[in-house]
């Protein structure tokens, strides 16, 4: 028809897998487009403005324990459905099939710079790391395992709170686990918790805020109650940084705000001025002998 | 006042109607009354024993329903308030203090709420700050210094959800407590007298002896809560009242608390002299049960008791 006219071509770009192969993703606090690659080998930190993304607990072991010396305890325990709640199934098969997990805490023995010690790190993206039956009984079994040998114990914090769908089983866990905890600090061994994003509800109130230390990552969620649900008692906007890890330093609930790339030679640092074996008189005689 | 007492009040009136109008005109009815009465009974009680768990719910928040103050102006009327935690201040919504129970010096620990608007105002609603947790847990050591057994009433919908509480610690100050608790080397005996919400709840209510009062509900998340959260629907809160086993005797079969204590038809605030009485002779029975066991032995079959929850179900 109009014959002068050329027919312009287009070049279809494989968009698709060119993203498939370069992934990216977005600082959720700078909004910076980040590669994926860079991100991992900045261990998550976002390298424009410190943001410590959320890890999972994989992402974490590899990060902490050395190579190789991780053995999970009770990998098998899974969460059954106590109180027959409506829905509670299905969304534990997606969280299971999504992060490839049983649950939302993997317990174990580890060592940290040649340290040993007895770990839990919880992994929000099972379930917003909610506390169950199951997470709850880890836990204890891991503080068990650590009181018979003698071990330091780690937990990393992050979840949501109770799990609402095993309801009063899930709350008195909080018991549990306290009650393990004075066993174990009465036995004169180290606890350490370190706080990660988020870090909230019955975990906020239970072993959380028990360590003999307290870490906390750089700008974590700390707190109680979620600051949706304070702005709604109160009727007002929460200012910016309110029940973040630094807010919750100033405030005195946490000894120290470790930056990612510091969390492993810290752990160890602390591992280390905590020499195991009988903690009576040991240092004293040790000193005056010399 | 619950739908149901308002129906049967206004059908008790009516009866009463009728009886004068009888008396006035001379007609005898009084068999035919009695019987209506009586019925009126049996219905109420059948009600009553059925109500479904968000109506407990209800029950557990009525405004004239006893509060702590209540049961301990009852029970120990030698009740001397202390206050303070020694580091903040003193928390109006938590009450605790020194009596005797049967000739026993007791520490008495208790939230503390409103009976009318003005009064829930002065006590936040029974809601705590971190200052009343860290008074409790003061009182608590004190009492495990003198020997003294702990009996706690629990009743608040919550840890205060505020910008004050957070400030100073919510978190640290139930979990210190809830640590405390599972170690103290004297008998504790909690009595679930109304709402028993979440962690702001199981800070008072680590024991060895964990009785409800039947009305009374234990939950992990309020049932609006959880309807808004799970089912992105607050209307939905009955069916998440229900959903979430909360009820005294729903915990009682999933054997996570001692005893269900049962209250007068109605609700406890029909007979509240009754109630107490009921309260106190539970609280001496299990008392003395408690004060047998050696210190050490209490505190480990309290651990025992809570390392155990859930294993039902692994």
């Amino acid at each position: 028809m109009f014959p002068g006219l050329k027919k312009t071509k287009y070049i279809e770009l494989d968009t698709q897998s060119y993203f498939h192969e370069h992934p990216f993703e977005k600082c959720p606090s700078c909004k910076e487009i980040l590669v994926q690659k860079q991100l991992r080998d900045n261990l998550k930190v976002c390298p424009h403005c410190e943001y410590h993304f959320r890890l999972t607990a994989a992402e974490r072991l590899t990060q902490v324990v050395d190579e190789g010396t991780f053995e999970e305890w009770d990998a098998e325990l899974t969460s059954s459905d106590p109180l027959s709640f409506p829905g509670y199934m299905e969304k534990l098969k997606k969280a299971r099939e999504s992060t490839g997990l049983k649950e939302a805490v993997v317990t174990g023995y580890g060592e940290i710079d040649g340290e040993p010690a007895a770990l839990a790190v919880m992994d929000s993206h099972f379930m917003m790391g909610s506390m169950g039956i199951v997470v709850g009984e880890k836990i204890a079994r891991a503080i068990e395992k650590a009181l018979d040998q003698g071990l330091p114990f780690i937990a990393f914090c992050a979840s949501g709170g109770a799990r609402m769908q095993e309801g009063m089983l899930s709350l008195l866990q909080m018991a549990k686990v306290s009650a393990l905890l004075n066993k174990f600090s009465q036995a004169r061994l180290l606890y350490i918790s370190v706080l990660t994003d988020p870090t909230t509800g019955g975990v906020t109130a239970s072993f959380a805020s028990l360590g003999d230390i307290i870490l906390a990552e750089p700008g974590a969620l700390i707190c109680f109650t979620g600051p949706r649900v304070i702005e709604q008692t109160i009727g007002q906007k929460l200012p910016d940084g309110f029940q973040r890890a630094e807010f919750m330093l100033a405030k005195g609930f946490i000894d120290l705000i470790v930056h990612r790339k510091s969390m492993k030679a810290t752990l160890a640092k602390l591992l280390r001025l905590h020499p195991r074996g009988d903690r009576s008189a040991r240092s004293r005689t040790e000193f005056h002998g010399a | 006042m619950l739908v149901h007492e308002r129906n049967f009040t206004e059908l008790r009136k009516r009866i009463e109607e009728l009886e004068v109008f009888c008396r006035e005109r001379n007609i005898n009815l009084s068999s035919e009354i009695k019987l209506l009465c009586e019925r009126v009974k049996m219905l109420e009680e059948e009600i009553y024993q059925n109500l479904g768990a968000f109506e407990r719910v209800h029950l557990a928040r009525l405004l004239e329903r006893p509060g702590a103050m209540d049961y301990i102006q009852a029970i120990f009327p030698d009740f001397l308030e202390l206050h303070g935690d020694r580091a903040y201040g003193d928390d109006p919504s938590i009450v605790g203090g020194l009596a005797t129970l049967e000739g026993i010096p007791v520490t008495v620990i208790g939230n503390r709420r409103g009976s009318d608007t003005k009064e829930n105002m002065k006590y936040n609603f029974g809601m705590a700050h971190p200052e009343g947790y860290r008074k409790a847990r003061r009182l608590m050591q004190q009492a495990e210094k003198f020997g003294r057994p702990v009996i706690t009433f629990v009743d608040t919908p919550g840890a205060y959800p505020g910008t004050g509480a957070e400030e100073r610690g919510q978190g640290e100050a139930i979990a210190q407590n809830l640590l405390v608790m599972s170690g103290l080397k004297v008998p504790i005996i909690a009595v679930l007298i109304g709402q028993g919400g979440s962690g702001g709840a199981l800070a008072l209510a680590v024991a060895d002896r964990l009785l409800m009062l039947e009305n009374a509900f234990f939950s992990v998340i309020s049932p609006e809560g959880c309807a808004s959260i799970l089912f992105k629907d607050p209307g939905r809160a009955a069916e998440a009242a229900e959903a979430l086993k909360l009820t005294a005797r729903d915990l009682y079969e999933l054997n996570l608390i001692d005893e269900v204590i049962p209250e007068p038809v109605g609700g406890a605030h029909r007979d509240k002299p009754g109630t107490a009485e009921k309260i106190k002779e539970r609280l001496v029975y299990h008392l003395k049960e408690l004060l047998q066991k050696h210190p050490e032995e209490l505190v480990s079959s309290r651990v025992a008791r809570y390392r155990k929850v859930g294993w039902d179900y692994l």
